[in-house]
């Protein structure tokens, strides 16, 4: 039996070496991928354009854009003069966000009256216009007491709050989304990638007749299988080495965890997606028809429903039992738990029990077809 | 003599297409068979089913005396199967071709065997070129090697010659007689009846269902009706004439048509008068020994 799964082994190494297309799409996806997702999805909000109207034009509206414009939040887009330009700004997205400081700002100031400022944001973007509206409150807070203490200290009192607020995140302190992304990143590429090469080389045999030969032989379903799976995992565990140097080396992010319990998560996570590579070439008949299938059974789910990009706890209840259809989900957990916060396997066992129990039943069923298919 | 295969009411069906209907024979041990008949016959699903490839709807296969159903993966280690279709691995070298045959059914010591069967399938000098490069001829003798490496008492052939160049053909008879020598038992397809006339017993086979089984020589002495072979032109005129105007039972070889009779003193006459008040020239005309195809066809219409 092991003579033969290493026949079988040997044999697609042998191929995959020589399918020099292939082995440039294995190794040129994911960095394709890291690198679209890495840059270009970002929700980091950081550069806010923002326009000022200053009808007040006083020393106190200029010091108060001042403190605005010194944070790295806020990016100046210009100096309005007036009501019309507001709309023209926002319309052709000039500036996100435009501030309006009314004719009386210096006057109610010095009268120690509270004066209003006036914030309008493009709010198309839910997300981003809601990060923005954070922040220009949290500036302007800062900005208001700064002054209310100033002008208590004239008076000779010293002021204090009473009560501070210290936030501190943990696990990501600066809130990249990089690193929060880069764990499910990791599991999409490698789910489907080991989906595609998997589905690929077998349904390769059944176009060319070859799996004739292989089920006119005494090799077993099960070896074939096996045999199949081994040269892949090897390939996508080399796969997730680069991806992770990867992502060190572009976005600073560094295994916390332990890098036994890593490579056992990856392993797990590899086998159930492999699992699932050979269902889906037992219902493509082509190569074409096993791409296809192959990227939207790993693609999509890993992408929606693993709570890489959407937390499943926000999901409707129904749409969360469905989530059960990607191992990414669980791999993602055990990820971020490895990487970012560098837990112990204690808190993800159930993970890689829920992925074995995904493993074992998709391949008890590519088993049943294959076999159907063949006899 | 010594059965090796024994085939008892075999059903197959896909959904409503009766591939196989009930046939029954069996093989003996070291004979060269042939299964002869048209696309669509059954031969194919006959060959699958014996090297366990699909599963018969009813009816008993023994090969090598163990039941099919049963020990399918046993049987497969004593038989060896060459497809339609070619189905080697285009990307390895004809060398490594045979490595991964031999080590899938766990022959160890292949390197001696190897040579022997790249010698005697004349590809020695071809031995590190990719199978893809191979030309068509070549490619099947890989692909018969490559059944052969684990030395199985059976190779099953499904129309092994069919897209084979002539000079590649003849080579490819010659290593199937060195097989026999050696005392292997051949089982195969064919659509050729010349290659059907050259094995030791032959079943034609139509429409799923066995209409002959015996040797060639007594399924053509089967036939009781003379065999006229019309030398004329134009041929297709004189097919048709005959075929529509005659009860007669006619067949159209080239430049030549063969009509069957059963009394050739009465019925030639008034064949060869039709064709001549229609200006059908004749140019031979004469009794000849029916050949395989001539009583296959015949067969195959009084079936229908």
């Amino acid at each position: 039996m092991f003579n033969r799964i290493k026949a079988i082994s040997k044999k697609e190494t042998k191929q995959l070496i020589r399918d020099v297309r292939m082995m440039a799409v294995i190794f040129l996806f994911p960095v394709f991928l890291l690198g679209m997702f890495g840059y270009a999805i970002n929700f980091d909000v950081h550069h806010i354009k923002i326009a000022v109207y200053d009808q007040d034009k006083s020393s106190v509206s200029r010091e108060f854009i001042n403190s605005l414009l010194s944070s790295e939040y806020f990016d100046l887009a210009g100096y309005l003069n007036s009501d019309k330009q507001i709309k023209q700004n926002l319309d052709e997205k000039l500036a996100q966000c435009v501030v309006v400081i009314p004719y009386n700002f210096s006057r109610e100031f010095y009268a120690n009256r509270p004066s209003k400022i006036q914030y309008l944001i493009d709010g198309v973007d839910g997300n981003t216009a809601t990060v923005i509206m954070n922040y220009v409150n949290v500036a302007t807070m800062s900005h208001s007491s700064k002054l209310t203490a100033e002008i208590l200290a004239r008076k000779g009192m010293n002021v204090f709050a009473l009560i501070q607020l210290e936030p501190r995140f943990w696990f990501n302190p600066e809130l990249n989304s990089t690193r929060f992304l880069l764990p499910g990143l990791i599991g999409m590429i490698l789910i489907v990638v080991s989906v595609i090469t998997i589905a690929l080389s077998i349904v390769r045999e059944k176009e060319r007749g070859t799996i004739e030969q292989i089920n006119v032989s005494p090799l077993s379903t099960i070896e074939m299988m096996i045999g199949k799976t081994i040269p892949y995992i090897v390939i996508a565990l080399i796969n997730a080495g680069l991806i992770l140097l990867a992502g060190f080396i572009l976005f600073g992010i560094t295994i916390k965890g332990s890098i036994l319990w890593l490579i056992i998560s990856i392993l797990i996570f590899l086998f159930s997606s492999l699992c699932l590579g050979l269902l889906v070439s037992t219902i493509a008949d082509s190569q074409q028809v096993a791409f296809q299938i192959g990227t939207l059974i790993s693609m999509i789910p890993s992408l929606l429903l693993s709570g890489f990009i959407f937390p499943i706890e926000s999901m409707p209840p129904i749409v969360q039992i469905i989530t059960n259809i990607t191992p990414a989900k669980f791999f993602i957990v055990c990820l971020r738990s490895i990487l970012l916060k560098g837990e112990g396997v204690a808190v993800f066992w159930q993970q890689l029990v829920f992925m074995m129990i995904f493993a074992f039943a998709v391949l008890a069923i590519a088993t049943r077809r294959y076999i159907k298919k063949a006899v | 003599m010594e059965q090796i295969i024994q085939i008892e009411n075999l059903e197959k069906s896909y959904g409503t297409i009766h591939a196989v209907q009930n046939i029954s024979l069996s093989i003996n041990k070291g004979e060269m068979f042939g299964l002869v008949g048209p696309d669509g016959a059954g031969k194919t699903t006959t060959i699958r089913i014996l090297c366990g490839l699909l599963l018969k709807d009813s009816g008993d296969v023994k090969v090598v005396d163990k039941d099919i159903s049963k020990y399918r993966k046993e049987i497969q280690k004593s038989i060896g199967y060459l497809s339609q279709k070619f189905s080697l691995y285009g990307d390895l070298t004809v060398d490594e071709n045979m490595e991964f045959f031999a080590e899938i059914h766990n022959v160890k010591d292949y390197k001696e065997r190897r040579d022997e069967l790249l010698e005697f399938t004349r590809l020695k000098s071809f031995r590190s070129r990719l199978a893809d490069k191979l030309s068509g001829g070549m490619k099947q003798k890989l692909a018969l090697a490559c059944s052969l490496i684990h030395k199985p008492q059976i190779i099953f052939l499904d129309e092994p010659t069919t897209g084979v160049d002539p000079v590649s053909r003849r080579d490819f008879w010659k290593i199937l007689s060195g097989l026999l020598k050696e005392g292997m038992t051949i089982f195969m397809s064919t659509p050729y009846l010349d290659e059907a006339e050259r094995c030791n017993r032959v079943a034609l086979m139509n429409a799923g269902k066995i209409i002959a089984l015996d040797t060639p020589q007594k399924i053509k002495e089967h036939m009781d009706n003379f065999v006229v072979e019309i030398v004329c032109t134009p041929v297709r005129k004189a097919y048709e004439l005959i075929k529509g105007i005659t009860e007669l039972e006619v067949q159209m070889f080239g430049d030549r048509v063969n009509v069957i009779v059963k009394n050739y003193e009465k019925e030639i006459p008034v064949v060869k008068k039709l064709l001549e008040k229609n200006s059908v020239e004749i140019l031979d005309n004469r009794i000849i020994t029916p050949s395989l195809e001539n009583v296959f066809m015949h067969l195959i219409k009084e079936a229908s």
